[in-house]
């Protein structure tokens, strides 16, 4: 009977727990305010992927759901919020569907196991997710853009002497199991130890089991800014990361539609102040826009 | 307490040693728990801020309702799904006839030799992707091929159980086949099998904390948001831990309601045996 | 199929790690349960007590919850592995093998010791009757008479509780140790074309060893029932 008393005190100590002084958590940033173009269906060539989807008003685009600043939601957010995202809704918008209506736009959770299959199943029409453009993922799905381009940095301790990957060879440096970002650090010599997600890297390299993190500089900038005096940026970017959009195969004329919107948030300045909100209070600094790629029909 | 027959009734040296033992060890338990909470309160983690979110309403709904709810859902479909499953592989591989028990052999074989976590990742490939699966319902069905194979095996155990005799009688006074296994066997096994049942639901509601590297909801889903948007993922961790082991505690007495209920406090065997406590329980993980 | 095939060193690298993961958290969490057994029907409350609270708060959380707490909760407790560095060949035992090791033994003793006491539970009444008799204290009872044969009587759960470890080691994946289901996914995401057959080949791989040692057990139970 033991585990009765100790069920119920327990069952007590967590009711008291809530009945306790509600508390006020959380914080409401929607991110921009993105209007849904009018008549959108009208602007597209019958038969198009573009249509259908315009004409149904209802998209499912795949983001990340845990990285700040890219993509992330709060457990009590509507719709998640960060720089893909932001992206997103202007692709979302250019179909004339309104991006902040979550009963007409799905943003479902892509990770790195299932940014692919998701585009093949067609469960998700569009995959913004850090997406990086690569051979291999274009044998299965299409990918353009890129609407960002990154490449593989460093995050190490403040004090730490460490310059670049180099100095790293056959030690530990974190990541994200299965990501391409540890195949980089394999490759670059170090030894690649992976966890669920960066945030979890960050705490490693902080309690010094690890000398430094690895993966898209963006991320990591955003990390070295919540950790001021703690956590720093270093070393040259040994890959380059073209970060685009991921469409099925079988709408190949996706493509084309894609690039028409990045290009027109390039120019209209939309791009920059996206990029502004979302990665910008890190600390990283607003580059260029990308070139595109060809699309290649 | 009644004397355990593993050591002798204590005399007064003894009982005052061991009086010195009890004292040791709750000081050491003591010591080894206030250095530990202190620990944590010197690295901040009981500032306010740090536990705000859990007695803010909103975000508590989102615990319990997409969270706690959630990872109850996937249990209870997956236990049930195990139950049905378990019941027809176990049959399968108690039958004469070689082309259904090998199959049934095989499927019980590959779904509990390969790790839960493997077999989600799989069924997340598999079903999770298509246009209405859903990560959810991926973390159900990996749970049930994996618990219903578990529960085949305790079926043919408990099955295998019953004393042979009893068959051999229900045969004699010209029962069929299916009679047997149905009116003399099944019953008999199934008291034999609650007890693992039950405590395959205990596995089974763990296991759903591997959702979350599926994307599934749930518990832990729900902690990685909270924990992520407020930094505070040692609160978050206890929090979550605590609520796990309160509805296992709950499912338990559960068990043990239902055993002394339907099935009686124990075998007649267990009178011959040592222990002083409550019985061996099974050992499912 | 020809990711894996093309990897093969990749691959076994990868069991190598789940291998050893379990090998050594198999060795200390059968050790440790038998401490734990010992306390939980020994003499002195206070360590019954601290043992049985010990098996149900283990038994009842998630292995996630405890592998967080040792990669995230520990380092604040000053445990960090940090002197863990051993290097064999091309495998590294470090911090994060440590951690693994360490929330791996601490979770399955629990099991064992349920499975233990349920092996006390088995030991015939005159055997520890006898033991007594002749003037063994609680130490001897449990050392000479008791936990042989409970070790013989409960080996079959044991063994399915090894098993459970053998299967375990898979969540060591995203915990930093570069075991077969961390190497299963980067495998599925850079050879995204090929995801079954990968997954195929590493299932495979944990049938293996889970079928080895099954038969190891088997035949030891054997070995054991001729013996006694």
């Amino acid at each position: 009977m033991r585990r009765t008393r100790f069920g119920i005190a327990a069952a007590g100590v967590l009711l008291a727990g809530m009945l306790t002084a509600c508390g006020d958590a959380g914080s409401d940033d929607e991110g921009r305010d993105v209007e849904a173009k009018e008549n959108a269906a009208d602007e597209f060539d019958a038969g198009t992927r573009m249509k259908e989807l315009a004409e149904a008003g209802k998209i499912t685009v795949g983001v990340k759901y845990d990285q700040p600043g890219l993509g992330f939601k709060g457990a009590n957010d509507d719709i998640p919020s960060g720089f893909d995202v932001e992206i997103a809704k202007l692709l979302v918008a250019d179909l004339g569907i309104d991006p902040a209506d979550t009963s007409v736009v799905t943003y479902e959770e892509t990770i790195s196991d299932n940014r692919e299959p998701f585009l093949e199943s067609g469960k998700v029409d569009l995959v913004l997710a850090s997406y990086s453009i690569t051979d291999d993922r274009r044998k299965v799905v299409g990918q353009t853009g890129p609407y960002f381009v990154t490449g593989q940095q460093l995050l190490v301790p403040a004090d730490s002497d460490v310059a670049s990957i180099d100095d790293l060879k056959g030690q530990e440096v974190c990541s994200v199991t299965g990501s391409t970002s540890i195949d980089r650090i394999n490759e670059a010599g170090a030894k690649g130890v992976g966890f669920d997600s960066y945030s979890e890297c960050v705490q490693k390299v902080l309690d010094g089991t690890v000398q430094g993190m690895s993966t898209d500089g963006s991320i990591l900038a955003g990390y070295a800014a919540e950790n001021e005096g703690q956590l720093k940026v270093v070393g040259d970017e040994f890959s380059e990361e073209l970060i685009g959009v991921g469409y099925s195969k079988e709408h190949p004329e996706m493509c084309e539609w894609i690039n028409d919107v990045l290009e027109d948030s390039f120019e209209d300045g939309s791009w920059a102040e996206a990029f502004e909100l979302t990665l910008g209070p890190s600390g990283v600094e607003t580059p260029d826009p990308p070139q595109l790629q060809d699309c290649v029909a | 307490m009644s004397a355990s027959v593993l050591f002798d009734a204590p005399g007064p040296r003894t009982v005052a040693r061991h009086r010195v033992y009890n004292v040791v060890a709750v000081l050491l338990v003591a010591a080894a728990v206030a250095w530990a909470l202190w620990r944590l309160y010197d690295d901040g983690q009981f500032e306010a801020d740090k536990w705000e979110v859990f007695t803010t309403p909103d975000y508590v709904r989102v615990l319990l309702v997409d969270g706690l709810l959630n990872t109850l859902k996937m249990a209870f479909l997956a236990i049930l799904g195990a139950v049905v499953l378990g019941f027809v592989l176990g049959v399968g591989k108690l039958s004469e006839h070689a082309l259904v028990r090998w199959p049934a052999w095989l499927v019980v074989e590959f779904f509990r030799a390969v790790p839960v976590l493997l077999l989600m990742v799989f069924t997340w490939y598999a079903i999770g992707i298509n246009k209405d699966g859903s990560p959810f319902w991926a973390v159900v069905i990996a749970l049930t091929l994996y618990n219903g194979s578990v529960l085949a095996e305790v079926l043919r155990a408990g099955v295998l159980a019953v004393p042979a005799g009893q068959a051999e009688a229900a045969y004699a006074i010209g029962m069929r086949k299916t009679q047997v296994m149905n009116i003399i066997l099944m019953p008999q096994a199934a008291k034999i099998m609650l007890p693992a049942i039950i405590s395959q639901c205990v596995v089974a509601l763990k296991d759903t904390a591997l959702g979350i590297f599926v994307t599934a909801p749930g518990l832990t889903f729900v902690s990685k948001q909270i924990y992520l948007e407020f930094n505070n993922r040692v609160p978050t961790m206890i929090v979550v831990a605590a609520l796990y082991i309160v509805v296992n505690l709950l499912l338990t007495l559960l068990a043990s309601w239902v055993q002394r209920r339907y099935v009686g406090e124990k075998s007649p065997l267990d009178l011959t045996r040592v222990g002083t406590m409550d019985g061996g329980q099974s050992t499912a993980v | 199929m020809n990711a894996v095939l093309d990897n093969l060193d990749a691959y076994f690298k990868a069991f190598g790690y789940t291998i050893f993961l379990f090998l050594v958290a198999g060795v200390l969490s059968t050790l440790l349960g038998t401490v734990l057994v010992a306390m939980r029907v020994g003499p002195v409350a206070v360590l019954r007590g601290a043992a049985a609270t010990y098996v149900t708060v283990v038994r009842n959380t998630p292995l996630v919850i405890m592998f967080a707490f040792f990669s995230f909760a520990a380092p604040i407790f000053g445990i960090q592995f940090k002197w863990l560095q051993v290097h064999v060949g091309t495998f590294d035992f470090t911090a994060f093998f440590g951690a693994a090791v360490v929330s791996l033994t601490l979770y399955t003793s629990a099991f064992v010791c349920e499975g233990l006491r349920a092996g006390v539970n088995a030991v015939p009444l005159g055997q520890v009757e006898a033991a007594r008799a002749i003037g063994l204290p609680f130490g001897g009872v449990m050392s000479q008479v008791v936990l042989p044969q409970a070790f013989r009587a409960a080996l079959p759960p044991l063994a399915s509780v090894q098993i459970a470890l053998i299967k375990n080691t898979s969540v060591a994946a995203v915990f930093g140790v570069a075991e077969a289901t961390a190497q299963m996914r980067t495998f599925t995401n850079s050879f995204s074309s090929e995801r079954f057959g990968i997954f195929v080949c590493f299932a495979i791989g944990y049938i293996v060893i889970v079928e080895a040692f099954s038969f190891l057990a088997t035949r030891t139970e054997r070995h054991w029932r001729v013996a006694l």
